[in-house]
């Protein structure tokens, strides 16, 4: 099976799935296009992929590929 | 009071006034609904948080499930740290992390020697700082109370300069009274004590000896009551920086009686 590491973890990967769809599906928010939330909000999250940041606004342009490193980062509690 | 002092004494940073010199720290509460309690207790307007991995909020919980969602509810401009990170490097991917998540550009450099002291690595934090500014970052950079070490992060280009008042988390206060004030007279930057404060006297004695601000986490939120204790800072920083501007009294070695001797009854 194809997989890729997501924070940390290993995870199916279906072919042709995109950065938008997996930060989508993770995020449990519809995303538009530009990689802002359909429902207007802020997302308040960041993407890595092998070690590279990818904008928002390249999410739904970006392909996964077999054995991609994504780490998903958000704000959490911390001085 | 709180009022007027909130809208004639801001904190401008980056050309940003914030009515509040009381910087709150998200760390160390125990539930995301107590600690938004605090935070509006304490009158903040800028609070830090921590980049982490994302996870998935827990079924079935409601409402504020979400730290950035809460400070975007309460009107809190949120400052994206880099804690947890002992090299340079990981400190630049954490901020470029922080500034594509939270959509701001400002962001407290935290790059840290050890787990044990926790403190500052002075080598990396100024090849850091260096490299954040280059890349438009506005950075808050967290160091020793090292005077001449603040001076060379404000030449770097730091939007603010934050030395310790003690190591992170110890509650022990201002160790070192006389390095902060040296910091503050010398610099054209902010200067905000960050980390070490235990107890309001602590924050007061800050601004006392002239710092702008001051950003403390632990104090309030490991507190047994934490928003009464957010609201004893929130009073503590207005008393100290009025007590700065007011001009103290001398230290003497000797009684100054403050009862006229002339025209005593004769008893």
């Amino acid at each position: 099976m194809s997989t890729i590491q997501l924070n940390g973890a290993t995870h199916p990967l279906a072919e042709g799935t995109t950065l938008s769809q997996l930060v989508a599906t993770v995020t449990g928010r519809e995303l538009l296009p530009t990689g802002k939330p359909a429902d207007g909000g802020r997302l308040g999250v960041a993407v890595a992929r092998n070690s590279g940041i990818v904008p928002r606004s390249q999410w739904s342009a970006t392909a996964l590929e077999l054995n991609d490193d994504i780490e998903i980062v958000t704000a959490v509690q911390g001085g | 009071m709180t009022q007027t002092l909130t809208q004639t004494d801001p904190l401008v940073i980056d050309g940003i006034p914030l009515g509040s010199r009381l910087i709150m720290g998200t760390g160390g509460a125990p539930s995301l609904d107590g600690l938004g309690a605090a935070l509006v207790a304490s009158g903040t307007e800028l609070t830090t948080v921590a980049m982490r991995r994302y996870s998935a909020p827990a079924a079935g919980s409601t409402g504020g499930t979400n730290l950035f969602d809460l400070l975007i509810e309460n009107n809190i401009r949120v400052l994206p740290n880099t804690a947890g990170c002992f090299t340079a490097r990981e400190a630049l991917m954490t901020a470029e992390l922080g500034r594509e998540a939270l959509e701001t550009d400002w962001v407290k450099l935290e790059v840290i020697a050890d787990e044990h002291t926790l403190l500052p690595d002075a080598v990396e934090l100024v090849e850091a700082t260096e490299a954040l500014v280059a890349r438009g970052f506005k950075v808050f950079a967290y160091t020793n109370d090292d005077p001449v070490l603040a001076l060379r992060l404000e030449q770097l280009g730091a939007a603010a300069v934050m030395p310790l008042g003690a190591p992170i988390g110890t509650g022990l206060g201002i160790l070192n009274p006389h390095n902060i004030e040296l910091i503050v007279s010398r610099a054209s930057v902010p200067v905000i004590l960050d980390a070490g404060i235990g107890t309001a006297s602590d924050a007061a004695l800050a601004m006392e000896l002239g710092c702008d601000a001051v950003l403390l986490a632990s104090a309030v939120t490991r507190a047994q009551d934490p928003v009464a204790m957010a609201q004893a800072f929130r009073h503590a920083v207005i008393g100290g920086r009025l007590a700065a501007q007011a001009g103290r009294i001398p230290r003497r070695t000797h009684a100054l009686a403050s009862s006229a001797m002339e025209g005593r009854p004769d008893l």
